[in-house]
């Protein structure tokens, strides 16, 4: 075995590998991103049912309604919202009036049927993606989010 | 007074470790000895003087001196002692300070046991570690000082965010760090090399218990980690590919890869560029990490902050550290000679193979855990690339990886043959068919991913088993005679049948808790009794409790299979400071299953939201991570790799060739 020869057996197996990792990491890319859009973003290009994604914004005050382990809530970027359902029990920190992110779909009726609610770690962090909803939404008031 | 202690010797850290950096270097390219032993001293000066800083901010947050901003912003004095220890590094400022003292005791530690080194690898080895401390010691004296002042001092402090109050996670850091920063060892000697343009098996030698070490704190880092998410957050999930966890799952597997190149390099004198590269590559990950998680573009318990200008310097210091190195590497390592030659079918091989199959996992990862960093920079879209994407990328490499991993230790250095270890294979081969068969006669339903799983689980806990019998001769003469070859045979080698039978038990804790999990979620009223996963959880009722700085409503339910009944305990914890609540998920562990209670809202009708779960051999994710630890320490001690010992002429005893087996 000569050193080209090991060298073309480690360059075709190092190939091979890449190869299959290319292939996997491009079939699952397609299914698998998931994207995140804000109440606006939703009104003015709609999702269509079933499909996964992200959507955030605040819980709107008083929308909040409890039916045993069943939570239905509004995503509000105080111009646009959503009503959202939940089946499960919330983190720790959801609040009304207070940042969330949630993954799921939306069903028939257009209600975002939730498979996922975020939490958050800590009471003062606004998650950047709502921030960002916030800004575009032009409510962004960085004074009142701590 | 304290905080201008820290301060000062904060200072004091940061010139010694220019002056580390730099003189050391020009004594090795001139041949200056007293300059070069000069990294020595320094070394050590720089280690005392961020231990006095350590101390001085363990003292502020013992005492709870709020005059210092960063105990005012993140302690309380009514919280528990144990977290106020904790809680120096709790927060941003207080962990890069513990990240730079680690870094210095890494560098104290190759000044005080590198007798044997050659001195001017040594004195380069202590410049680089020197440089990457200056870079880390800048970072925290300006942007991230944790002796900044807070005038007039409050009254009281702000209090440590409740979900990091807790044990797990009090000690997750530093394990982490440990093994984050001891890759800056492996990072320091490959550029060393790289300067003197050498490396030899006794480089090789000199960088394996590194690794090693660094690989097991990683590993028991990860499995903390991982712990607390499992009890903590009340999820009932253990991993959740979350890019904080993908942070320090990568340099894990670069560690891992590099752990077993060096072992080629030590034994056959071959891959030594790619081993140079994989240090370099391992310790940037680490970096990579510590940029992801410290500079707020991730959202997560662990960006504590997230001003732009740390995130600026971190960024600039990844680029000086990954591009120069790789630079110095693309100039110098096309000059390093090839060693020895082998086979496709052989030890080396199936290094080769490993490192493959490791990089390119890490590659996948990486790839996963950047495109949304890099999509939102770019096109200002957000997505997040979420589980599915990683187990449909990582899993069909890790298990060839798995497979391979039984054959490899079986396969002689230079020249193999695969049929043969395979013969030698035969019972891993019958144990993984008997376990996946059995399973799919008592469970037809089972789906195919979780027989083959278990069957991996089998193959690769027999076959490192029974690597480890024929290499003692068990049950092949006297029990004597094996048993000299038990205490004969280096504890690298039985290091490497320890961690790999621990990699086989986390396949079976994932495997099995995933397929056999049970869940239960609704509301339960007091005397409700619900069957989950074959036991009856009975609700008995919640009531009020106090604890030191928090309430709590807690449940209390009682779970029984027919045999003892066992009490579960969950509370929903409001903390006094700051008001924040928590889920305590009450987890009663055992060998064959855990059963996990969460206890949720009232639901004004005298019930509760509840969530139950049985989860099938879920404890051997964190048992089998902790058996791989074992096998890395044990390995670690192996006097072969003691540190300094000296360098020991290859003895050939009667097993021939497979002495030098090593893990």
């Amino acid at each position: 075995m000569t050193r080209k020869r090991r060298r073309l057996y480690m360059v075709l197996a190092g190939m091979c590998v890449l190869g299959i990792a290319t292939a996997l990491v491009l079939t699952s890319f397609r299914d698998s991103l998931v994207f995140f859009y804000s109440p606006t973003d939703l009104a003015a290009k709609p999702v269509a049912a079933g499909r996964n994604f992200r959507i955030g914004g605040l819980v709107k005050d008083g929308s909040v309604v409890k039916d045993g382990v069943i939570y239905h809530f509004s995503v509000t970027d105080l111009k646009n919202e959503v009503p959202v359902t939940y089946k499960g029990m919330l983190p720790d920190l959801f609040r009304e009036g207070q940042g969330v992110v949630a993954e799921g779909h939306l069903n028939d009726s257009g209600t975002f049927v939730a498979s996922n609610v975020l939490a958050k770690h800590d009471e003062k962090y606004m998650p950047p993606e709502v921030a960002a909803a916030l800004k575009k939404s032009g409510e962004w008031r960085p004074e009142a989010s701590n | 007074m304290i905080a201008e202690i820290g301060q000062f010797t904060l200072i004091l850290a940061l010139v010694t470790a220019f002056f580390q950096g730099t003189l050391p270097m020009i004594g090795a390219a001139r041949g200056n000895a007293p300059l070069m032993r000069f990294a020595d001293n320094a070394a050590l000066v720089q280690f005392l003087a961020i231990s006095i800083a350590f101390g001085a901010l363990t003292t502020g947050y013992i005492t709870s001196d709020f005059s210092i901003l960063n105990v005012a912003n993140n302690s309380h004095s009514t919280k528990p002692m144990l977290y106020k220890v904790t809680g120096v590094w709790g927060n941003h400022e207080g962990s890069l300070l513990l990240w730079g003292w680690i870094l210095a005791l890494f560098g104290f530690s190759v000044a005080l046991f590198g007798r044997n080194l050659p001195g001017s690898l040594k004195a380069r080895v202590l410049s680089v570690q020197g440089l990457i401390g200056v870079g880390f010691l800048l970072f925290v004296l300006f942007t991230s000082n944790p002796f900044t002042r807070l005038d007039p001092a409050p009254f009281d402090g702000d209090g440590l965010n409740p979900l990091l109050q807790d044990p797990g996670l009090a000690f997750h850091p530093p394990f982490l760090y440990l093994g984050y920063v001891g890759l800056s060892v492996t990072f320091s000697f490959a550029i060393a090399a790289l300067i003197e343009g050498r490396v030899d098996p006794a480089w090789a030698r000199w960088v394996r218990p590194w690794t090693l070490a660094a690989w097991s704190f990683l590993t028991i880092g990860i499995a903390m980690g991982s712990w607390w998410a499992y009890y903590e957050l009340g999820w009932g999930g253990w991993w959740f590919w979350d890019p904080v966890e993908n942070a320090s799952f990568m340099p894990w597997l670069a560690a891992t890869a590099l752990l077993h190149s060096a072992i080629v390099v030590e034994k056959r004198d071959a891959l030594k560029n790619w081993t140079i590269l994989l240090a370099i590559i391992a310790f940037s990950l680490s970096l990579l990490g510590t940029f992801l998680v410290r500079s707020g573009v991730l959202n997560s318990v662990h960006a504590f902050a997230s001003d732009p200008t740390r995130g600026l310097f971190i960024l600039i210091f990844l680029i000086v550290v990954v591009g120069g190195s790789l630079l110095l590497y693309g100039l110098r390592a096309p000059s390093m000679k090839g060693g020895g030659l082998f086979a496709p079918i052989s030890r080396e091989g199936g290094l080769v193979l490993n490192n493959l199959l490791l990089s390119t996992a890490a590659a996948t990862v990486l790839l996963g855990t950047l495109y949304p960093i890099f999509l939102d920079a770019f096109s200002g879209e957000k997505v997040s690339v979420g589980p599915p994407y990683f187990e449909a990328t990582f899993l069909p490499l890790a298990l060839p990886l798995l497979i391979a991993m039984a054959i490899g230790p079986f396969l002689p250095w230079k020249r193999a043959d695969i049929t043969g270890a395979f013969a030698r294979l035969k019972f891993a081969l019958l144990a993984a068919l008997v376990l996946g068969g059995g399973i799919y006669a008592w469970r037809s339903h089972t789906s195919i991913m979780t027989l083959f799983g278990l069957a991996v689980f089998a193959w690769l806990f027999a076959g490192s088993l029974l690597e480890w019998t024929e290499r003692v001769r068990l049950f092949r003469g006297s029990l004597g005679a094996s048993l000299k070859r038990i205490k004969g045979l280096p504890r690298s080698a039985h290091g490497m049948t320890i961690a790999h039978m621990g990699a086989a038990l986390v396949v079976l804790g994932i495997t099995a808790s995933g397929a056999w999990q049970t869940e239960h979620l609704g509301v339960m009223k007091p005397g409700d009794v619900i069957d989950v996963g074959g036991y009856d959880f009975r609700f008995e009722g919640a009531h009020d409790v106090t604890g030191p700085n928090f309430k709590a409503v807690e449940g209390h339910f009682v779970a029984s299979d027919g045999g003892s009944p066992i009490d579960l305990y969950p509370q929903q914890r409001t903390y006094d400071m700051p008001p924040m609540q928590t889920t305590e998920a009450a987890i009663h562990p055992m060998l064959t299953a855990d059963l996990y209670a969460v206890i949720g809202d009232a639901d004004g009708k005298g019930g509760y939201a509840v969530r139950i779960y049985h989860k099938p051999l879920i404890s051997w994710i964190w048992m089998g991570a902790l058996v791989m630890f074992a096998g890395g320490a044990l390995s670690f001690s192996d006097r072969r790799l003691r540190l300094g010992a000296p360098k020991q002429a290859k003895t050939m005893t009667p097993g021939g060739a497979r002495e030098i087996k090593g893990s």
